[in-house]
């Protein structure tokens, strides 16, 4: 045999225990929703992992209403300290669980276990242990003394990153004092589940973290309603642009982080072999289903042939398969219809003149793959060039100076992300200057840290997820006036009780909420 | 023997230029008491066209200024300001029908305001950026970054105040503004144009419209080179379509403010309509 | 340059490579002209090779590899012709308990040791490639390298004219850390000379960088480059006598050069990375590096060795669990 192929070494799926159904969760408890339950499956194998309850819109009235209950009997009351130690137990909940849930997320993402292992659940424990410690600094958030929470946010989490996601989102909106109704993607609601157990474990006050499964309809009855003060998204522009639709002319804040179609630029002058590798991590990593990978390969055109060339060689390295076997590169596309579109936006290149290169690879029968596949001779008017294609397809685009790098990076809607490879310093800072994104990466890619702010700019979205700027999303200045629904506070239950109205009535509805 | 005045034709500020609209529109500017002031020029959805134009060719110089060379320029409109405080002055009585000690009150807020924005353009971005401490060999840093072109709706029962308060913040972090002044009040924002000109701003980083804000402001939501909508005076607009206009491109908005603290000073002015970027850099010794 | 008046065919390539001759100021701009190393992002790409996941068939494949590639070493002041026949007899039967065990590549002995080892080892001394065992011998004032050019031939000669198969020379870090480019070529060029045989055949030439003492990757990839210019058959990471000694970013990114150098000329150089590897563990790390960066046919005695003492036992140790089913301890194996 080959050394190169390795004999299989398959995460064991024994550390799991499942339940056959899973309820949504509400109130600190697991209930039936009352929408029509659906079936998660393992991208990998399409088999049937656990049936998932729907949540229709008396669940999420009954989700809110919970929160909002939390929020203003406990949550809001409570020290910051002690909400902190409530995150920090969590932290810790979640290190020792990190096997099982790593697993878990590769069976049901199809992310490779290396990386759920390596890069999600780690940074997972890291988001609220991060979080945790803000919780009674909040003065020192840079919104002056006494900020405020903002009440009940409503969060719709993406499937590319399930439990991270869902830690960006959660992490920061108690350690600010609100409480959370969560709706993780239809594809990929297990380790939110899960995470559900450790919140039960960690004895928090029931209400303040409630998570409601279901598709696209749940996630729009959510940030559409009326009762919540703070909305949150993590997916596609096209949702984001119908969910500020739909808060707009209230007063729900809102934060989304959108697409991207990230530059990722090579200089002749890179270091060449980690350059390689940069441009393997920012668009190959979780199979491309990235908002920030580096799906635009500029490369400047005396060393294009060069670095494509090298980059073949690297990808055919690559081992695409079993996500939970510890050598798998390249895991599992995450659904069907998600691989339609890969194909669609790849055939599309080839119809508009691009040419194709696709790894060799072995694709299992069942499941749903797409081999690593870059394109050169794109154009920057090719779909592939501009739109976000969410899977391992790689757009090479040539320049021959820094300034037309910088103009062909910008020259997109989106803002999210950027790559610079070079060996000189001042180049390194004077394009990161210029790049119209609101993470630049140099001489490296996809790297995230609870202390590190990641956002975008233009259609990528608006508002900070880590670091300070995550915090400071949550929060109002002690003076800034809080919307009528919450000054009734004080009554408590009869306020609970009572119906609420935002100050307009939703025009649109966000349609679709996956991503 | 009294002197004949020569009377001011009020025109659009665009682009560092004075244009009339291109619609040859102009509407009738009247005193408190009704008599008829002059004739402003009525901006179209074309002139708003060309003011985003403008502001979008000035943005990369504008944003590429020094922040202490920012700071100076946005001084120098105050110094300017305060040697011309009785034509404002006088324009103010005329328009909002207030007493010239108020007038000149709201004149001197103006001027203060510039100075206190012009103070901000080399500290904000110490204030609201960080050094961020990730578990890695990196150097992370996050700034503040100018958004690109800010579209104001300037409040619109304060002439001067209002709109000084509207765009200086906007105009610190280094964004190129399209301001459309208070429709009964335009004096005192095409006056102050014109000592926009005469400092060192560079032209198109500030262009005024006069008109109207109802008809205007839709193209300004939905313009797709506008990258953020200040709706501070719109509230007596049906604002909520502007806001949903502008979600089609993601803009940043903010929403109207009503009454004398409309636009206060404040730091979140400034970063309402910055960019936090964030910048990884490898780190190592070998 | 003082330099060799033969015209060697390395140095022939290595002129029509650099443009010129192999002097300071052309090393210079070729050397300095390779692109940079982030070292950030090598010990990533290294953290990553290192985390592959060796089990049950491969594993028992790469144990076997691993005792293949090991030049078996003994590099001390207190080494005797007791101690190194005892080293080979090692070599030759590294399991006494279990004859399928392979043997090692090499024994690796002090040029005065040459006699002695190739003496105990008779009949099997000879090419690994053909399961017997070489003899490699440091020379050129190992580990320093501090002494006159005349002295670090006499050195190799010595060893070849002895017996031995292979040299492990040791670059003048010195000179390169000055800049002395063209002095560290010529030394290098000489000494492969110096490994020539009457019969005109020629003992293998490892050149030592001592990674250590360059500091940074930087530097290694242009020692890399220097070395294989002139005409070194291997490039080996350390002595052992220096901290540190062999890494797998180093050993990755000498890799890299390698594969680098084989796409531009078609010719295969050896990597050795010496000094700290001690476990099977470390050691298969090493044969996911090579196979993954160069190619799995890199995976031969005169491509890869490893340069170790104690890793064999722990292989040994490994091999034990693997075929047997349980776990052994040092006392079932032999402590040479």
């Amino acid at each position: 045999m080959s050394f190169l192929e390795y004999a299989p070494a398959p995460e064991s799926r024994a550390i799991l225990n499942l339940r056959d159904e899973y309820g949504l969760f509400i109130d600190g408890e697991f209930v039936e929703g009352h929408g029509t339950p659906f079936q998660t499956i393992s991208p990998a194998s399409e088999q049937r992992i656990a049936m998932i309850s729907s949540a229709d819109s008396t669940d999420v009235d009954a989700a809110v209403a919970a929160a909002r209950r939390a929020y203003q009997r406990t949550w809001s009351r409570m020290s910051g300290r002690d909400r902190g130690k409530y995150l920090f137990r969590i932290a810790r909940l979640l290190q020792e669980r990190a096997r099982e849930l790593a697993v878990a997320e590769s069976l049901d993402n199809g992310k490779p276990i290396k990386e759920s292992r390596d890069v999600d659940v780690p940074l997972v424990a890291a988001w609220f242990f991060y979080y945790a410690g803000w919780a009674d600094k909040l003065d020192h958030a840079g919104l002056g003394a006494d900020p405020r929470s903002l009440g009940v946010a409503a969060q719709v989490i993406p499937w590319n990153f399930p439990l991270l996601m869902l830690a960006w989102k959660i992490a920061p909106a108690l350690a600010a004092g609100n409480t959370v109704v969560l709706k993780p993607a239809e594809t990929t609601p297990l380790t939110a589940l899960l995470f559900a157990e450790i919140v039960q474990q960690a004895d928090l006050p029931p209400g303040v973290v409630n998570i409601i499964t279901g598709a696209g309809d749940t996630g729009a009855a959510l940030v559409g309603h009326g009762d919540v003060d703070k909305v949150a998204f993590t997916g596609s522009t096209a949702v984001g642009r119908a969910i500020a639709k739909t808060v707009a002319g209230t007063d729900t804040k809102l934060t989304l982080e959108l697409g991207g179609k990230a530059a990722n630029i090579v200089f002749d002058d890179a270091p060449i072999d980690q350059a390689i590798e940069g441009i393997v991590n920012g668009i190959f990593f979780n199979q491309g289903h990235v908002c920030c990978a580096g799906s635009r390969l500029l490369v400047q055109e005396n060393v294009h042939d060069e670095v494509v060339e090298r980059l073949k060689a690297r990808l055919s390295t690559l081992r695409l398969g079993d996500p939970l076997d510890k050598n798998t590169d390249i895991g599992a596309i995450n659904s069907r219809e998600q691989l339609e579109r890969i194909r669609e936006l790849s055939d599309a290149g080839v119809d508009e003149g691009a040419e194709r290169w696709t790894a060799e690879c072995e694709i299992p029968d069942d499941g749903f793959w797409f081999a690593p596949t870059i394109f050169t001779n794109v154009s920057t008017s090719h779909r592939i060039a501009r739109e976000e294609i969410f899977g391992p397809v790689l757009s090479v685009l040539p320049f021959r100076t820094p300034a037309e790098a910088v103009a062909k990076a910008n020259n997109t809607p989106y803002g999210l992300s950027a790559g610079i490879w070079t060996d000189k310093g001042s180049r390194i800072l004077a394009v990161a200057d210029r790049l119209r994104a609101g993470v630049i990466w140099a001489n490296t890619f996809n790297r995230f840290d609870p202390s590190s702010p990641f956002g975008g700019y233009k259609e990528s979205g608006y508002g900070r997820e880590g670091g300070r700027h995550g915090l400071a999303a949550y929060l109002a200045p002690a003076g800034a006036a809080r919307p009528a629904r919450t000054h009734v506070a004080a009554s408590e239950a009869a306020a609970v009780e009572a119906p609420r109205k935002s100050a307009r009535t939703p025009k649109r509805q966000a349609k679709g909420t996956k991503r | 023997m009294s002197r004949l005045a020569v009377p001011k034709t009020y025109k659009l500020a665009i682009g560092g230029k004075f244009p009339r609209s291109e619609s040859g529109r102009t509407y009738e500017v009247r005193t408190a008491d009704g008599s008829f002031l002059a004739n402003a020029a009525k901006a179209s959805r074309k002139d708003a066209r060309d003011a985003v134009v403008a502001a979008r060719a000035a943005v990369k110089g504008w944003s590429g200024a020094t922040a202490y060379n920012r700071g100076q320029v946005l001084y120098r409109i105050a110094e300017l300001l305060e040697g011309r405080r009785a034509q404002f002055a006088d324009e103010i009585v005329a328009l909002e029908g207030v007493t010239r000690a108020a007038a000149t009150a709201q004149v001197d807020e103006a001027i203060d305001r510039w100075v206190w924005y012009a103070g901000w353009a080399d500290k904000f971005a110490q204030v609201a950026g960080n050094a961020n401490p990730v578990a890695g060999p990196f150097f992370n840093i996050s700034v503040p970054e100018p958004t690109g072109v800010v579209a104001i709706i300037a409040p619109q029962d304060s002439s001067l105040v209002g709109l000084v308060s509207a765009v200086a913040p906007a105009l610190v972090a280094g964004n190129a503004v399209v301001v459309v002044a208070s429709e009964a009040y335009p004096l005192p924002a095409i006056s102050l144009a014109e000592v926009l000109a005469t400092s060192d701003v560079p032209g198109g980083v500030v262009n005024t419209l006069t008109g109207s804000p109802a008809e205007i402001a839709p193209w300004l939501a939905s313009h797709e080179d506008v990258n953020a909508l200040d709706l501070v005076g719109a509230g007596a607009l049906d604002w909520v379509d502007l806001e949903i206009a502008a979600a089609d491109t993601l803009k940043r908005v903010l929403r109207p403010e009503q009454g004398a603290d409309a636009a206060a000073p404040s730091l979140d002015r400034i970063t309402a309509f910055t960019e936090t970027k964030t910048v990884w850099h490898t780190k190592s010794m070998i | 340059m003082s330099g060799s008046q033969l015209v060697h065919p390395a140095r022939e390539r290595a002129v029509a490579i650099l443009g010129g001759d192999p002097d300071d100021a052309t090393l210079r701009r070729y050397l300095h002209g390779i692109p940079g190393v982030d070292a950030v992002g090598l010990e990533q790409r290294a953290a990553g090779l290192g985390s592959r996941s060796i089990k049950t068939t491969s594993k028992q494949w790469a144990l076997d590899k691993i005792i293949e590639l090991i030049d078996l070493t003994t590099l001390e002041g207190a080494d005797t012709p007791g101690k190194v026949r005892s080293l080979v007899a090692k070599a030759l039967r590294p399991d006494p308990a279990d004859a399928t065990t392979p043997r090692v590549a090499a024994v690796c002995v002090y040029g005065d040791m040459v006699p002695h080892a190739v003496e105990a080892l008779g009949a099997a001394h000879g090419d690994p490639d053909d399961g017997l065992v070489s003899v490699a011998a440091v020379a050129t004032a190992f580990p320093s390298g501090r002494s006159s050019l005349a002295i670090k031939l006499q050195d190799t000669a010595d060893a070849v004219a002895a017996g031995a198969d292979e040299i492990d020379m040791v670059i003048d870090r010195g000179a390169f850390l000055a800049g002395r480019y063209g002095q560290v070529f010529d030394e290098i060029a000489q000494v492969k000379e110096a490994c020539a045989r009457p019969d005109g055949t020629s003992a293998s030439l490892k050149v030592i960088l001592e990674t250590g003492e360059l500091n940074t990757y930087d530097n290694v990839r242009r020692a890399s480059w220097l070395a294989i210019l002139a005409g070194g058959d291997f490039i080996k990471t350390s002595t052992g006598k220096v901290q540190p000694a062999a890494t797998l970013p180093v050993t990755l990114l000498m890799l890299e050069v390698v594969r680098d150098w084989h796409r531009l000329t078609g010719q295969r150089i050896g990597v050795k990375p010496a000094g700290g590897i001690r476990s099977s563990k470390d050691a298969i790390k090493y044969l996911v590096t090579v196979a993954e960066t160069v190619g799995e046919e890199w995976l031969q005695p005169h491509l890869f060795r490893y340069g170790a003492s104690s890793l064999l036992n722990d292989v040994l140790m490994q091999r034990r669990k693997t075929t047997s089913g349980h776990y052994s301890g040092p006392d079932y194996l032999t402590i040479d």
